[in-house]
């Protein structure tokens, strides 16, 4: 039984009322509708707030991350105001400003196969705006086992991918990729940048779908999988078919309960950072400088992409990004030590395991990148 | 010449290009064409034994080429063969 809608409800929804695809049976049923957002982030934004406006009853959010500065460009939920605060209780406060009529409940902690069983126990729709491999093979697998849709979204630069995986209707997320890319091939968009409407265009088609999924009208993306450039401003949709050999939601699966996906993945866990994993390859920014103010030969390796450098530079350093360095290994003597280093330290860390199987040994690796020289060293230079 | 459409991602390994016209009469042809024409991409895309990684789907008309003929499925002059990759990012 949907629940009725007070006058001041009837009055805010008037232009959903006025749709009869939606019209007031459609609007008591999306009031009695529940949605988890995974991630509270460019895509979990606008997913968030256009299903907020539109009067989902129960919306979730589950996010372990504080808001940052650099998180503004894409993520519309959140407002300077809002910089240092956890993402979910921004986020909260924002969609309850939006919609008093509706209740937010969050989580602030990583979603993991621990408590992703408990968190999503309570929502109809899942709607994946994670920004990591793991999570989002999570996200999948929770889905199937539990028989829920998973709306998905996924950018980078300036391409998005958009569908909705129904291991009941249709193919899911492991049927289309069985397996994530190695780890470091795609690099993340903390290092290869996201144009900021770019999630706002897939994150608005996730809320879309969700709604026609709860409302129950129109034709879904599953078995469709949505693709988008926004350089060429191209939508394209290819068709997807289930995997018989799926692992999941195959006809003999394997995986019948969550596992380790971080480890399934490849990466580090959750709790992992540049900043903070010690290893013998790493070099503090003061050491740097230190040896560096003593004369040191040290060959300073730089493995950012060239437009990077016009935002901050290290004097004197070589630039070679981490996607040519593989053709590019003669320019390097073996003999001299290199100090590596890129933004924060995620592609020096790769560069470094490419230079050390490649046979150099006198490798460093600058730790937390250019931005920890600019925090530590030198602030003339601005942290991006 | 079919063309091998690349993702924004993959695109340091082709020299920036978005596209890349590449012989051969079958997918797989094409695709070792791709592969030939720029050796360092190909651990990326391929596993040791030759096969496919599995984070990489292969569309041909909007069909993915594994619901097709996989590696044997024909292409023409004007096929356009796209390549899509799992991105993660949001």
């Amino acid at each position: 039984m949907c629940p009725d809608l007070s006058h001041e409800e009837i009055l805010r929804y008037s232009r959903h009322l006025l749709i009869p695809e939606v019209g007031l049976e459609g609007q008591r049923k999306l009031k009695s509708a529940s949605v988890l957002v995974v991630g509270s982030g460019g895509l979990g934004s606008p997913a968030a707030l256009y299903l907020a406006a539109a009067g989902v009853g129960h919306l979730g959010l589950v996010d372990y991350d504080v808001v940052d500065a650099s998180n503004l460009q894409r993520q519309i939920i959140h407002g300077t105001a809002t910089v240092g605060r956890r993402k979910v209780e921004s986020a909260r406060s924002r969609l309850l400003d939006l919609n008093p009529h509706i209740e937010v409940e969050i989580f602030d902690e990583p979603f993991t196969s621990a408590n992703a069983q408990r968190i999503a126990d309570a929502f109809q729709v899942i709607v994946d705006g994670s920004d990591n491999f793991p999570t989002r093979y999570l996200t999948n697998d929770l889905c199937v086992l539990s028989g829920k849709p998973n709306v998905y979204g996924a950018v980078f630069r300036f391409d998005g991918q958009a569908s909705v995986f129904d291991a009941r209707r249709g193919p899911c997320y492991r049927c289309l990729f069985p397996e994530p890319p190695p780890p470091g091939l795609v690099p993340s968009c903390a290092d290869a940048g996201v144009l900021g409407i770019l999630p706002g265009t897939i994150g608005t088609i996730q809320a879309t779908e969700a709604l026609k999924l709860l409302l129950g009208i129109g034709t879904s993306l599953i078995g469709k999988l949505m693709l988008y450039n926004a350089l060429d401003m191209s939508f394209e949709y290819v068709a997807l078919k289930k995997n018989p050999r799926c692992k999941v939601c195959g006809e003999q699966p394997e995986i019948t309960g969550l596992i380790d996906y971080e480890a399934f993945c490849g990466v580090p866990g959750m709790f992992h950072n540049e900043e903070s994993a010690g290893s013998e390859w790493d070099l503090e920014a003061r050491q740097l400088a230190e040896r560096l103010r003593r004369g040191e030969p040290l060959l300073l390796l730089d493995v950012r992409e060239p437009h990077e450098l016009q935002i901050s530079h290290l004097e004197g350093a070589v630039n070679i990004p981490l996607g040519e360095l593989a053709g590019r290994l003669s320019e390097l003597d073996s003999t001299s030590e290199i100090v590596l280093f890129c933004k924060v330290g995620s592609r020096s860390r790769r560069a470094l395991e490419l230079l050390s199987s490649a046979g150099f040994r006198r490798l460093k690796h600058l730790k937390g990148g250019i931005n920890a020289w600019a925090r530590e060293v030198d602030p003339r230079l601005p942290v991006y | 010449m079919p063309l091998v459409r690349i993702p924004n991602p993959l695109r340091p390994y082709v020299n920036g290009q978005a596209e890349v016209a590449v012989s051969g009469a079958t997918v797989g042809e094409a695709m070792d064409d791709l592969m030939r024409q720029f050796p360092a991409f190909r651990p990326h895309l391929y596993k040791t034994d030759g096969s496919l990684r599995a984070f990489v789907n292969l569309f041909v008309a909007g069909r993915n080429v594994r619901d097709l003929q996989g590696l044997a499925t024909p292409v023409e002059k004007e096929t356009a063969i796209h390549l899509v990759p799992s991105i993660a990012g949001g």
